[in-house]
Parts: C-alpha cells; structure tokens; sequence
C-alpha cells in the first residue's frame, strides 16, 4: 500500500504524452491557401514542375511556393486573394498549352515536413467546418435495367435474321423482352435458340389467343451484376465530371445497393456543381425516316410507322426518325466545344472511340445524300402523390437538335451543331468528354456549407470548448485543492489524446463531433470526482491518508469501468447506426471515453504518486 | 429518499404531459425527418423580411417560411415538403430569386435539402438506432448486475427520453438530425449516473446486512448524491458553454442536451433505483454468486 509506481510505468505515462503531443502538433500550423494542378491523362513530374513554374513567373503570377506532391502540383499563396487572383491567371495560362490540366482551388495543411514525414497531419475537418457540398444521389435502376435490356433486345432482332427465325417483333416491357411470335411451333423454336444464346436469362412462354410470347427476364444473379456494373459505371463518371469541374480532395463513394455520396470540400457555385453532377444529357445520332408528309401524317395520327420512332425537333414540329441507332454518346471519347466558323454558332466537335467510328464511317457511306438526326436527350424527374405514398416519375426529354444531309463519309472526328448557346454547347462537351451516366441519378439529399458559415463553426466550437474547458478547470481547482489540479493536468492530456487520436486515425471531425469533445471534457472529469468522494469518504472513516488514496482509486475502479464500458457500448451502437451527424458524434464520444479512462485513472495517480507516496502525509489537500 | 412519492407523482405527471403533448402538438420536425429544404443566406447588413416573401411569392415560393436566423444580417428560408417541388434544383431557383432581389450579392451559408425517402429512412434509422442502444445496454447491464437493475436502468432511460422529447413538443423546439444525436447522448449520461448509483447499491446489499432493501438504497444514493451533482455540474457548464457561443446550429443540440442532463440525474437518483426496488430486489439476488466459480463453463 505503498502508493508508489513502478518505473516502466511513468517511462509509458511519458511516450503516451510525447506521442500525444507529436501528433496533435499538426493542429497548431494551420493551412495555406493553395492551387493543385493536375493532369487528367499523365502524372505531373520533375520536368513539367521546371516548365510550368517558369511559364508562371514570366507570366508575373504571384505565389508563394510550388512542389511536386504524389502526381500534381501544389502552389501556395500568402493569402486568399492571391489564391483567388493566381488561380483565374493559372487557368489561362495552362488552357493556351493544354486543355486536359485540372485547376483546382485547395487548403493545403501547413504542418512542417519533419512532421509529416512521421504521418502526423491535422484532424480531417467535414463540409460543415471547412465548407462545400454533400450530396446524396440515388441510381434510377429500373431506368439501368431496362437500357441494358434495349441493347439486348437489338441483339436479340439480329440474332433471330442471323437464324432466320420468323418473329413478329421484340419489344422491352419493363423488366421483361417480350418477343411475339405468328405460331407456337415458331415460339417455341425460337425458344430454343434463344435459351441456348441468352443462358442469363429466365424464359417464360405466354400467349393472348392471337400472337404467342416468348419473355426472357435476367435471371437473380445476372440482374445483381447489371445494378453493380450501372453504379460502377455510374462512380467512374462521376469522377470524371468532378474532375471536370476541378474540385481538390473530392469524396466519391458507394453508399448501399444503389446511392453515391459526392463530397466536394470548397465548391461554392453549387448551382453549377448540381448540375454537372446529376446531367443525364447524353446525344444519338439517327437516320431520318420517310419525308416530311411522312412526318406530319405520323405527328397527326400519333403512330409511328414500323421501324421508326417519332421525334420532335426544337421547333416542335415533329420529325421520324429510324428506331436502329448508329451511335450513342457512350461511344464519344472526345469533345470540345467552339464556334462553327461558318455559321458562327455554337459548336461541339467530337471524336468517337474505334467501334463508334467504324459504324459511323460505315453508315454514312451507304447514306450519302441522305438527312442523319442529332437527337438530344435528357432525363428529368417529377414527384407525384400516389395513395398517400410520394412517388418519383421519370420524364425523358428528347429533342432532335439538328438533321443534316450526310454529304461526305464521316469517320472518327466531326462535329454538330444546332446548340442554343456557348454555355450549353460548353456543358456538353464536357457531359460527353466525362462519359455518360450509364443510369439517371436522382440527388435525394444536399448539404451545403458555404465558406463563410465553415469558418464561423470551427470558431465557435473552438471557443465553446475553451470556454467550457476554463470552466471545468477552475470548479475542480476550487472543489479538490490539489488533487483537483491533478485532475486538470488530466483533463488537459485528455484533450491532446484526443486531439492526437483524431488527427492519427484522420477521422473527420463535424461540428457534432466538437459538440462530443465538449461533452467528454464534461464527463471526463466524473472519474476523478468519483475517484476523490471515495478518498473523501475513507477519510471521514478515519483512515490514513495513504490507505485512503489506494482505497479511494481501488474501488472506484470498478464503478468507472461499468460506467464508461456501458456508455461505450451506447456510442459504438450509436456509430453503427447513425448516419452523418450521429456518427460524428459518436466517434468523438468513444474515443473521449478511451482516453479519458486513461488519463483519470492512470494519469491521476501517477501524478498523486509522486506527490504523496513513499512518504508519510498527516493530511491530504482534498 | 423519502421524497420518493412526490418523486414518483412527478414523473408520472411529467410522462402524462410529454405523451399527451407528443400525440397532439407532436414534435417540430425539421426537414431531416419530413424532407424539404433550408436555405440560410448571409447579407452585407441588416434586411427586411418583407420584401424577401414578397419577391419569393412572385416567383411562386408563396408557401416558403422566412425569418431571420442568429441576427438581422441572417436569413433562413424553409420549403416545406410539396409534392413535385422536392427536386434539389429547387434551392437554386430560390438563391436566383434572393439574388435578383437584392442590390448587392448575398453569400449562401448552408443549403440542406433531404429527399422524402431519405427522411423517412432517416426517421427509421435514428429509431433504430435509439432501440438497439437501449437493448445493447439492457444484455451488460443485465450481465453485470441482474435483470431487474437493467429494468430499472432501461426505465429511467425511456423516462429521460420521453420527458426530453415532452418537452421539445410542449415548447415547439426544432428537432433535427442533431437533437436526435443528443436524445442519444443523454441515453449514455444518464447511463452513467444510473450505474454509478448501481454499483453502489450493489456494493452495499453486500457489505450491510440488517438493514431494509429500502434503507439499503438511501443509503448509497446518500453516499453517490454529491458525485452525481458535481459531475452534472461539470457537464452543465460546459453545455451552457456550448448553448450560449456554439452558435446557431448546435443551439437545439446543445438544449436538448441541457434538458436531457438534468432530467437524466433527476432520474437516476429517482426513478432508477424506485423502479429496481418496486421490483422487488433483495439481498440474495445481489450475493456473489460462488457456485458458478466452482462450475466453470465449458
């Protein structure tokens, strides 16, 4: 009952303060204004570094200094108006060279190298602290589905000629391909062949007294794929887009079967972001079907002839268009806009990948002289009430934006025209240079932040911390004389741990989060008042005080235990179940709780240690 | 704890009242749960409310709810959920028509918008979450003490919920995403006063032997009284620290939280121990029980 420590132990009290220490360090440096340069083909080395940096400094652009991070360039400013001048001269400057350099405004941490040389960097800080935008945008995967059953349809039609299989017609209804048949001995022959080429598919036969059905529906596994490769496909071009747009540190990530969380840190035109996020405007090229009467006949009487589809055009009046497509805008790998030179509108040239352009070449070969349509389209969403149940409903768009006689065999690279306006000439080659989204998504949730909000939170929660911190210090110091300052060195190494602990794991810290920090610098000290009311009490029983020390943390040992182990047990099913803020919260919380055990139990009593033990103490300053 | 009839009186109206209030003023959700759209805009100096409504009731935002947030400089616009109006593109519509209504440009602080499916997943979820809390802490509590400690401590879990939640319905305080993460705070501080008292308790049925369960029970909520308060002295100070500088978006969490503290010493000095011993606990129950040690598991 010698209140005493062994060695080993305060050699461990003191790493764990050091590495404390260390690795909340990074805190204290703050961030640079910064501009990140990127290329969205090749990775930025050496040579380009010497180049570009002797293309600023004759262009007089003002920074601070340029490096050579993992791939791009990071040029830091004195302020933010620099930033803000240098990065409209930057991307000037860089787009008269090459068009594929990614600019993007950033805050680059300005912790010291000897510092990140040992992985030690400033706490994550979330959209709600820093500023930018959160969304959450959600796959239409029925709209995926049925895509992917229209190409399989098409194939379907040229398989049955390949064969000479006699069908009546193929047509997707919803999840299903229906292919209709004049006999059941035609069905089921085709059924065959069919069961033999499409082994992903579940077949089912029906008829309606007249015609005779052959549906093939994906089967359980084939449609699990379908959705993951559309929300792949979906992820990649979304990156791409967010390239685009030139956005530092962006946060792309699957959420669930069918959701993706976008995060973009210092994005303030958000209009603009949503927009090239959630656009589902991709481009077709057709053959024109029949004549103008053909049209008018077609528009009057609402019905299509066989094998062609009616359109309308951007007047409105309506124009048929053959239903087999030649190329979609998947097959597009380039585009740029500008202006026509000879009608000095609007423009967009693009090149097309291998496949697409040996179809083109192809198809306007054998069409020479014949009219070929541009047809734009775009997906929109409505929500409707249904049965008390809100409903989403899916427009498509579709607008034939230009038709022009083929007059030359086209081949790899071309251009449209028949766009509005440069801007939206702009935005679409950029939509069609990002890829087309293999399926619409739906943003069904936003969080903005904006710069200036960002910056007022992480004041305020700094000040409510300190604020809050100073308060607590100052009623154990009063309450528990020394013992209380014991506790408040306690306290403090709790907030470095904790600080540390964060920046280690590069959790991100929310407000929510500041709000847990505040709420365990309240709690953290309940160990240590239960540890003193014990030692209170064995004083007024009459023990010595060493025995009163080493009983007081004794059995109060136990009752910390249970109490932090069951809150502990409420902020990890907290974690697990929340989303967002919750989560936020409850990270803080049960790391404060870790720490907190530590630094109360452990830490106190090393301390008290040196103070009392091994000798003989008449009264304790409790 | 001869206050423990009043006590039980009071709780008892104080649920009545926060169940009655939750069924018909209900609580003040904000768009997390119900889905729609917060705008807060920033102005250069101080502005009227009035011509903001009038240039958004011209453009067909009529319903839109304006009011000043934080100071006069601060203005948050509220969209409640309308069918074929929750499209995020909605946000944009309304910050173009703030910016043609004004001289000077406005600065966007926050836009939150939540899809109708995302709130109601949100609804689920944060009660999930509070459900599956209260059963984790009812196995430990249970395997640490007995079950009818984790009964008691279950009960005046749900008692601090229910009355926190009262009170957020009787006032009309804006619940969000945020209040809900509090509610759940509050779920592991009272925890944490209502175990300490346990252990004392449990502590004590050993070590004293003539007393009553009652007498038992005052006693060690004698003995751990001045702990409880002292540490809920601790955290109210840095909670109204938090309420009165952590600006206006913790605001209701930070209350929340507040109520929740109080409520939950309240409770854990009152109802938690009331509810174990109505229960019936005895000595017995709280032996250390020996024969399982003889009898390992296998």
């Amino acid at each position: 009952m010698v209140n005493q420590y062994a060695a080993w132990k305060y050699i461990l009290l003191f790493l764990i303060i050091l590495t404390g220490l260390i690795y909340a360090a990074p805190n204290l440096y703050g961030e640079d204004p910064a501009v990140q340069i990127s290329h969205r083909v090749n990775l930025i080395d050496e040579a380009e570094l010497a180049r570009i940096s002797d293309l600023l400094n004759s262009e007089g652009v003002e920074y601070r200094s340029i490096d050579l991070e993992t791939g791009f360039l990071l040029i830091r400013f004195d302020s933010g108006d620099q930033q803000l001048k240098a990065v409209t001269q930057i991307r000037e400057i860089l787009d008269n060279i090459d068009n594929r350099y990614g600019v993007a405004l950033n805050l680059a941490p300005a912790t010291p190298e000897w510092l990140t040389g040992i992985n030690a960097l400033p706490m994550y800080l979330g959209l709600d602290l820093r500023g930018g935008v959160h969304f959450l945008m959600e796959v239409d995967m029925d709209s995926a589905i049925e895509k992917s059953l229209e190409r399989v349809a098409g194939e379907i039609r040229i398989f049955m000629r390949g064969e000479k299989i006699r069908y009546k017609s193929v047509q997707v209804n919803g999840e299903k391909i229906s292919t209709r048949f004049n006999s059941v001995a035609a069905r089921d022959a085709a059924r065959l062949k069919l069961e033999e080429e499409y082994r992903n598919f579940l077949f089912e036969d029906t008829t309606d007294g007249r015609s005779w059905f052959v549906e093939l529906s994906l089967n359980a596994n084939a449609l699990q794929a379908e959705k993951k490769s559309a929300i792949e496909q979906n992820i990649s071009t979304l990156k791409n887009r967010v390239n685009e747009l030139g956005v530092a540190e962006p946060v792309i990530q699957r959420q669930g079967d069918d959701r993706v969380v976008v995060q973009l840190p210092g994005v303030q035109d958000t209009v603009r972001a949503k927009e090239i996020l959630g656009a589902t405007a991709t481009l077709e090229f057709r053959l024109v079907h029949g004549s103008f009467n053909d049209w008018n006949t077609a528009a009057a009487s609402g019905k299509a002839p066989l094998g062609a589809k009616l359109y309308q055009r951007s007047d409105k009046s309506p124009v048929l268009l053959k239903r087999g497509v030649i190329v979609t805008g998947d097959q597009i790998v380039g585009a740029a806009s500008g202006i026509d030179t000879r009608s000095g509108t609007p423009n967009v040239t693009i090149t097309m990948n291998a496949k697409g352009a040996d179809r083109m070449s192809k198809i306007t070969r054998d069409n020479i002289g014949k009219p070929m349509a541009v047809v734009f389209i775009e997906d929109k969403f409505e929500y409707r009430e249904i049965d008390g149940e809100t409903r989403r409903f899916k427009t498509t768009d579709t607008q034939v934006i230009n038709v022009a006689t083929i007059r030359d065999q086209l081949s790899k690279r071309f251009e449209i025209t028949g766009l509005d306006s440069t801007r939206e000439a702009r935005d679409l080659a950029l939509l069609l240079r990002a890829g087309a989204l293999r399926a619409p998504m739906l943003i069904v949730e936003e969080r903005t932040v904006g710069p200036s909000l960002g910056q007022e939170n992480i004041d305020k929660g700094f000040i409510s911390v300190v604020v809050g911190f100073i308060a607590v210090l100052i009623f154990m110091a009063f309450y528990y004389k020394v013992f209380g300052l014991v506790a408040n060195l306690a306290l403090s190494l709790n907030l470095v741990l904790m600080i540390a602990v964060l920046s280690l794991l590069q959790a991100t810290l929310t407000l929510p989060g500041i709000a847990g920090i505040v709420l365990t610098v309240g709690m953290a000290v309940d160990a240590n008042v239960l540890i003193f009311e014990r030692i209170r009490e064995e004083l007024r029983i009459g023990n010595s005080p060493q025995a009163s020390i080493y009983a007081g943390y004794e059995k109060a040992f136990g009752t910390i235990a249970d109490a932090n182990i069951t809150t502990l047990i409420a902020a990890l099913v907290l974690f697990g179940f929340g989303t967002g803020p919750i989560q936020g919260f409850a990270i803080t919380l049960s790391i404060g709780i870790v720490t907190s055990m530590f630094t109360a139990i452990f830490g106190t009593r090393a301390v008290i240690n040196l103070i009392y033990g091994r000798k003989t103490v008449s009264r304790l300053a409790i | 704890m001869g206050y423990r009839k009043p006590a039980v009186l009071m709780s008892a109206t104080l649920i009545l009242v926060s169940i009655i209030s939750l069924a018909i003023l209900k609580l003040n959700v904000g768009i997390d749960f119900t889905g729609g759209s917060v705008i807060e805009v920033g102005y250069q100096q101080s502005v009227e409310l009035q011509p903001i409504r009038n240039a958004l009731e011209t453009s067909g935002f009529g319903d839109a709810i304006v009011q000043h947030f934080g100071s006069a400089k601060e203005v948050l616009i509220r969209l409640v959920p309308k069918v074929d109006q929750d499209k995020a593109e909605l946000s944009s519509q309304i910050i173009a028509v703030l910016n043609e209504a004004s001289d000077v440009r406005i600065d966007v602080r926050r836009v939150d918008f939540v899809g109708p499916q995302v709130g109601e997943e949100l609804t689920e979820d944060g009660g999930l979450a509070v459900l599956y809390a209260l059963i984790a802490i009812l196995i430990y509590v249970s395997l640490r003490f007995e079950f009818r400690f984790s009964l008691g401590a279950v009960a005046a879990l749900i008692h601090d919920v229910v009355i926190t939640l009262g009170i957020f319905s009787v006032l009309q305080l804006d619940f969000d995403l945020s209040v809900l993460a509090a509610i759940l705070a509050v779920i592991g501080y009272s925890l944490n006063d209502t175990i300490v008292v346990f252990d004392r308790v449990r502590e004590n049925f050993r070590k004293i032997r003539k007393k009553t369960a009652q007498e038992i029970t005052n006693i060690s909520i004698n003995q751990t009284i001045s702990r409880t308060l002292k540490t809920s002295l601790t955290t109210l100070l840095v909670l109204l620290s938090l309420f009165l500088l952590g600006g206006e978006v913790i605001h209701s969490f930070a209350l929340a939280l507040i109520i929740g503290v109080i409520v939950g010493t309240y409770s854990s000095i009152y109802v938690a121990t009331t509810s174990v011993l109505a229960l019936g606990i005895t000595r017995s129950d709280l032996l250390i029980p020996e024969k399982e040690d003889e009898d390992p598991r296998p």
